[in-house]
């Protein structure tokens, strides 16, 4: 809140009209890839829910689900917060959330497939319910999709409004053969998700400018 | 439609042009009248109206200057004679004080005087003159000694009576002195009792005095605004001008203080009415709620220095009996002391929630930082609480530099409305006289192009005029033969 924003705050005291509050709220769903080689990068998923924590404000939500062989199911849904408006309690709410995390990751059971659309329709349908202004999915993933021949999967989706963030995609062995593999792997996401009505599609490897999932950065 | 095709003789251009122009110039040549007045007419329709705004807004200018003078001498009349009236109510004071008891001071001074004057009196009393007995004496010793024991014996015996004597009335005389001094020495109290009491009069008759010459200055620049001088007008000008300026600047650093204010109490409001909802698009209404708090503080000053008389801005206040008065002055202290606490009380709180949430941050860090604990990590929180509490108190004062600023802005911003006017009156009179200016060059410029027919025109007249003198000159000679 700077010089400005207090004018402004002053003058809009004259105005009338309310705004919804839900409007202001941030929501983020953050699926995270259990499937195979990926379960030991759990570590680098708990600095990002970490980081999440600390960023977001009271009023937000933060959901955190496993990628697993089959992913749409509230089950896969390791926490899930809507924090409380009053700081203090936010901030319990935060640590209480931590806690949980720490202790699901610590036990992370690994999957033989990987099913990323499930997850996103997962959380897609969380995020439009809760209804916050800024709707942000996290897949922390290699973005490999891998399914059982019983799961269907290639359908189109719906991810209107909703900014998808491709968190750790790490080169598989394969890609370090052919690159093209890798980046083709990405262009094909990012294709689906636009194609699915998603607002932005922003791929994040470096984990040290982890601002740039709230477009900080 | 190329050029070619608008062309009479397009294998020709040159003669082409030529005939256009001398045709045109023809026609323009024809139309040189009407073209003049139509220019000369447009120069009136546009001037003309522009002329009459301009002074129009002359004259309103000179209407709010009127009036801006009659609202500044009038507020300068009300405030040198308010001055006037606080000088006579000091005066008042003085004299009361001071004079009230001039004439117990005056019976004190004339007991102390008239004492003065008795223990004088008693000073020139000295002792009774010796008995007449002395000339017997005289007489005694006249007598010759012949050696006659029995006259030795009375004369020696007169002796010792007369030397006895003579101690006693030495003593008496040098008793009697004493007591005189005695009394002379009793005279310094009350001398110096009424050197003071001189001295106190003389000062308070110079503080009457220098009371007096205020008055007395007052009441002169109270006599220039009642006569309506240019120097009472501009010396209240000025001083508006200067208040407007000052005004400005306390107000600015008020801002700064209520914006510091903001600061401490916007975050721990959210802890009261979340930090989640918001009023319009971009504001908080935690945030709206501590400008709230902040306002009501200021309000409450401004009730409170209205109740204490040190500020005007609400007759309704100023015309409340004595009873009410006080009782509204204590309602705006209390309300004004328990916002304090609640500013304190909130502050503290920032500084728990902001901890908080550090502590959060540092145990979801993956380095974890070291505690300062100890007094000094307590200096932050004890400031901030201080100026929460304190804040509120010196926001109240605004009321004082809101009021001047009100009453000077009248003065300012009429000043530059009058500027602003007079102004656009000479803007305006610009554009009509550049309008009737260009109208004339215009008229200039369509004769410059149909020059060639206007100097055949004129030699034609010329070669007339010559024609007629001529034939007027034969008719003349004939007439002279004839």
């Amino acid at each position: 809140m700077d010089r400005r924003h207090f004018i402004l705050s002053t003058l809009a005291l004259a105005a009338a009209g309310c705004s919804d509050s839900r409007a202001h709220r941030q929501a983020v769903y953050m699926l995270v890839d259990t499937s195979g080689t990926y379960s030991r990068e759990a570590n680098k998923a708990l600095l990002i829910v970490n980081y999440l924590l600390g960023t977001l404000e009271p009023g937000d939500s933060l959901a955190v689900a496993r990628v697993k062989s089959r992913s749409f199911s509230e089950k896969d849904i390791i926490a899930k917060a809507t924090f409380d408006t009053r700081p203090s309690q936010a901030n319990a709410q935060k640590r209480a959330f931590r806690d949980k995390i720490d202790a699901a990751f610590k036990t992370v059971p690994g999957s033989a497939y990987t099913d990323i659309t499930g997850g996103l329709i997962q959380g897609a349908e969380f995020l439009n319910e809760g209804g916050a202004g800024s709707k942000t999915i996290i897949i922390f993933s290699d973005m490999q999709e891998e399914l059982d021949k019983v799961t269907v999967r290639n359908f189109p989706i719906s991810l209107k409004n909703i900014r998808i963030m491709a968190v750790n995609v790490v080169k598989l062995r394969g890609d370090n053969i052919d690159p093209r593999r890798y980046l083709g792997r990405l262009d094909e996401w990012k294709v689906r998700v636009e194609k699915a009505g998603a607002s932005e599609w922003r791929v994040i490897n470096d984990l040290d400018h982890l601002d740039r999932i709230f477009g900080r950065g | 439609m190329s050029f070619q095709s608008l062309l009479l003789w397009p294998e020709n251009p040159g003669l082409s042009i030529l005939v256009f122009v001398v045709v045109a110039m023809g026609f323009m040549y024809a139309a040189r009248r009407p073209v003049h007045e139509l220019l000369r007419a447009l120069g009136h329709m546009i001037g003309g109206p522009l002329r009459i705004a301009a002074r129009s807004l002359a004259q309103a200018a000179a209407d709010i200057h009127q009036r801006n003078k009659a609202v500044l001498l009038a507020h300068g009349r009300q405030e040198v004679g308010s001055r006037v009236e606080r000088e006579f109510e000091r005066l008042a004071a003085i004299v009361t004080r001071d004079l009230q008891g001039y004439p117990t001071l005056q019976r004190k001074l004339l007991d102390e005087i008239t004492k003065i004057e008795e223990d004088y009196k008693k000073c020139g009393e000295v002792p009774p003159p010796p008995p007449d007995w002395t000339d017997a004496v005289a007489a005694i010793a006249n007598v010759k000694s012949t050696g006659n024991e029995l006259v030795m014996r009375v004369l020696e015996e007169i002796k010792r009576s007369v030397t006895a004597i003579h101690d006693k009335a030495i003593g008496e005389y040098r008793k009697s002195y004493e007591t005189r001094h005695k009394i002379l020495e009793g005279f310094m109290p009350f001398w110096r009792s009424v050197d003071k009491n001189l001295t106190q009069v003389e000062k308070n008759l110079a503080s009457l005095q220098s009371s007096v010459s205020t008055v007395d200055a007052h009441m002169a620049k109270y006599e220039a605004i009642n006569a309506a001088t240019d120097k009472a007008q501009h010396a209240l000008m000025v001083s508006a001008f200067t208040q407007f300026f000052i005004s400005l600047v306390v107000m600015t650093v008020a801002a700064g203080g209520a914006f510091i204010n903001f600061k401490l109490i916007a975050l721990p409001m959210s802890e009261m009415v979340g930090a989640g909802d918001y009023i319009t698009n971009s504001l908080r209404t935690s945030e709206v709620a501590a400008l709230v708090i902040i306002f009501v503080e200021a309000s409450m000053g401004l009730f409170l220095l209205e109740a204490m008389r040190v500020t005007h801005l609400f007759p309704r206040i100023a015309s409340l009996n004595e009873v009410l008065r006080k009782r509204m002055l204590w309602i705006a202290l209390t309300l004004l002391v328990i916002l304090a606490g609640v500013e304190a009380a909130l502050a503290l709180m920032r500084d728990m929630l902001i901890t908080d949430k550090q502590a959060l941050l540092q145990s979801l860090a993956t380095v974890q930082a070291g505690a300062t604990e100890g007094w000094v990590g307590r200096i932050p929180t004890a400031g901030q609480m201080l100026l929460g509490f304190i804040l509120p108190f010196a926001l109240a004062f605004i009321a004082i530099p809101l009021e001047s600023l009100i009453h000077s802005t009248r003065t300012v911003g009429g000043a530059g409305l009058i500027a602003l006017v007079r102004a656009l009156a000479i803007l305006l009179r610009v554009m009509s006289q550049a309008v009737r200016q260009a109208c004339r060059v215009l008229i200039r410029l369509y004769d410059v192009a149909i020059v060639v027919p206007l100097l055949a025109e004129r030699f034609t007249r010329q070669a007339q005029r010559s024609g007629r003198k001529g034939r007027a000159a034969d008719f003349d000679a004939e007439r002279t033969h004839a």
